[in-house]
């Protein structure tokens, strides 16, 4: 059976080509959904290989573990709402680096055990020469730390962005707190790495790792979750390379490189987006300081009826709807399009305008204008919709708040202070639809809610679209 | 087997790979490829099959069965959910020349 090893390796290369080819394709909306395919087969050889490995035990238990897993995550993934997608991104992240962790963990715990028997035949020295390196055991132990943090971190992160975690978690030297748990693994994993294979010592070294996951992402703001979610998703990559060098499999180590080169940046860009830097996002603790201090912001919001409004768009030359998270939560993106349909009907000029944050991920609405049927060539980005404001007629804001919010440009004590905006306030008119008069998804008052061109229809998204498209139909009689 | 260099060689080209191939990718598909990247690194599951397939004792079967399981959520999840946004992202093409209305 000489050529067994090389099939598998095969496989293996198969896999991690497929992985790369898989991603490059998934880089442009034509040829994204093939993309997947691919990186999924390349998935289903390599674990079909693994079976297939000398060595291997259990298999029943392996296969069990495998068809449970698969099933609850099917399930799981094919009943979630899209709006829902990003903590479910979250979850599934946190799997992964669960996952590492435990390979982390079975290694170790494999070493010690080891050792533990040289030690009993007197073989053992306490300078740790026994079978593993010591690069890779340094390798084993860094990425059980960095795959324990990306599993409690992104539960917690799950856990936030699915409202089970309002409160955003913090106390007084907190950052000082945090530093000396991480300084404690960091100082324990250390110790594992030099020699000292205990059982005791490698469970405390997970112990702390996983607190540093809770406790780094505790008192992160549910609007800096993407940041948080693509900084985890880039530590499973990483923490899957390392424990891919421990176990020398190739396939594990390109996948989880490229996850963590590609996950790096993909983080930048977001924190980029938001004009905060991911030191600021982790350690920033954004919103503590926001409430506090910040303009007073004069003037009164003024309401509309849906009919006034449906008639000032019907008759407008140019419309620019900006749909934020709170359209999608109320699941009125239909009706948005719907409304939009019938606008452009009458020849009115209807764009989508998407801040790159809007949603809850770089993207995200996108994916939802797109399930409700938004063709491409609607929907605009920032940068080409900002320098047509001043020519708009009529902005329909429908559930965004912060990234149409003014203050980000005039009040260096907000928050937000810096994060590039939608300018929907030079338009001539801006409707808001917004369920009441309460502060958005990070607790920031919006300046733009007062503006003199600022008119407000209050309600839920949907019934709201839902009248709007009556009033336009009965325009028509 | 794999030595010292040849794995830093294996990483750093790894690592400007993934790097080069998000640099071009525009904003509207960020969401997916987060999702898609997080699939990718469901590899783990042929890690955690191999720890649990090498188990000796009760524990590191117990600390193996859980890492597959995870694994496995990883790795299929993240083909489902990426499958399911992306598959909207093919249907609204033709979409938008289909039905102007």
């Amino acid at each position: 059976m000489a050529w067994l090893p090389v099939v598998i390796k095969a496989c293996y290369f198969l896999a991690a080509l497929l992985f790369i080819l898989g991603l490059k394709h998934m880089s442009s909306p034509r040829s994204a959904r093939g993309g997947i395919v691919w990186a999924g087969f390349g998935m289903l050889v390599a674990v079909v290989a693994t079976f297939a490995l000398p060595d291997m035990h259990h298999l029943g238990l392996i296969l069990a573990a495998v068809l449970i897993g698969v099933a609850a995550a099917w399930w799981s993934g094919r009943r979630v709402a899209m709006t829902a997608m990003p903590q479910m991104v979250a979850l599934y992240n946190g799997m992964g680096g669960g996952a590492a962790a435990a390979i982390g963990a079975a290694e170790l715990a494999g070493y010690a055990g080891n050792a533990i028997t040289l030690l009993d035949g007197g073989q053992f020295t306490a300078s740790g020469a026994a079978s593993p390196g010591t690069a890779q055991l340094a390798l084993a132990v860094l990425g059980a730390l960095i795959g324990s943090v990306s599993f409690s971190g992104s539960l917690i992160a799950f856990a936030k962005l699915q409202g089970w975690l309002d409160k955003r978690f913090t106390f007084p030297g907190q950052r000082v707190v945090n530093l000396l748990v991480l300084a404690a693994a960091v100082v324990l994993g250390a110790m594992i790495a030099g020699g000292q294979l205990s059982m005791p010592l490698i469970a405390a070294f997970f112990v702390l790792a996983l607190l540093f996951g809770l406790m780094m992402t505790l008192p992160i703001g549910g609007a800096d979750m993407p940041v948080v979610i693509s900084l985890y998703n880039a530590f499973t990559g990483l923490a899957v390379a390392f424990e891919g060098f421990v176990l020398q499999n190739e396939a594990m180590i390109i996948a989880g490189t490229v996850v963590g080169a590609a996950g790096t940046l993909l983080t930048q860009l977001m924190a980029k987006a938001m004009n905060r830097s991911i030191g600021n996002v982790l350690f920033g603790s954004f919103g503590a300081a926001g409430g506090a201090a910040g303009q007073a912001i004069g003037g009164s919001q003024k309401p509309i009826e849906a009919s006034d409004a449906a008639v000032m768009m019907a008759y407008a030359e140019r419309v620019v709807i900006v749909p934020g998270y709170g359209m999608a939560v109320a699941q009125a993106q239909h009706k948005v399009w719907e409304f939009a349909k019938l606008l452009i009907e009458r020849g009115v000029k209807v764009r989508f305008a998407i801040h790159p944050v809007a949603g809850r991920m770089p993207g995200h609405m996108n994916v939802l204008l797109a399930e409700a049927g938004v063709p491409y060539d609607l929907i605009a980005d920032m940068d080409d919709i900002n320098p047509e404001f001043p020519n708009t007629d009529v902005v329909l804001v429908i559930g965004a708040n912060d990234v149409v919010n003014p203050l980000a440009k005039t009040d260096p004590s907000s928050p937000i202070y810096g994060m590039p905006i939608l300018d929907v306030a030079a338009a001539r008119q801006v409707i808001v639809i917004k369920r009441g008069k309460g502060t958005g998804f990070a607790g920031i008052e919006n300046a733009l809610f007062y503006a003199d061109n600022a008119r407000m229809l209050y309600g839920d998204g949907q019934a709201a679209a839902g009248q709007l498209v009556a009033e336009l139909k009965a325009l028509d009689g | 087997m794999i030595d010292g260099f040849l794995a830093l060689y294996i990483f750093m080209l790894a690592a400007f790979t993934g790097y080069e191939i998000i640099a071009r990718v525009p904003v509207i598909l960020h969401t997916p490829l987060m999702s898609g990247s997080n699939f990718i690194h469901g590899i783990v599951l042929v890690g955690a099959m191999i720890a649990l397939g090498h188990a000796q004792t009760p524990f590191e079967l117990a600390i193996g069965f859980l890492g597959v399981l995870l694994g496995a959520g990883n790795a299929a999840g993240g083909y489902v959910v990426t499958e399911r946004m992306l598959e909207m992202f093919k249907a609204s093409k033709p979409a938008a020349g289909k039905e102007p209305r």
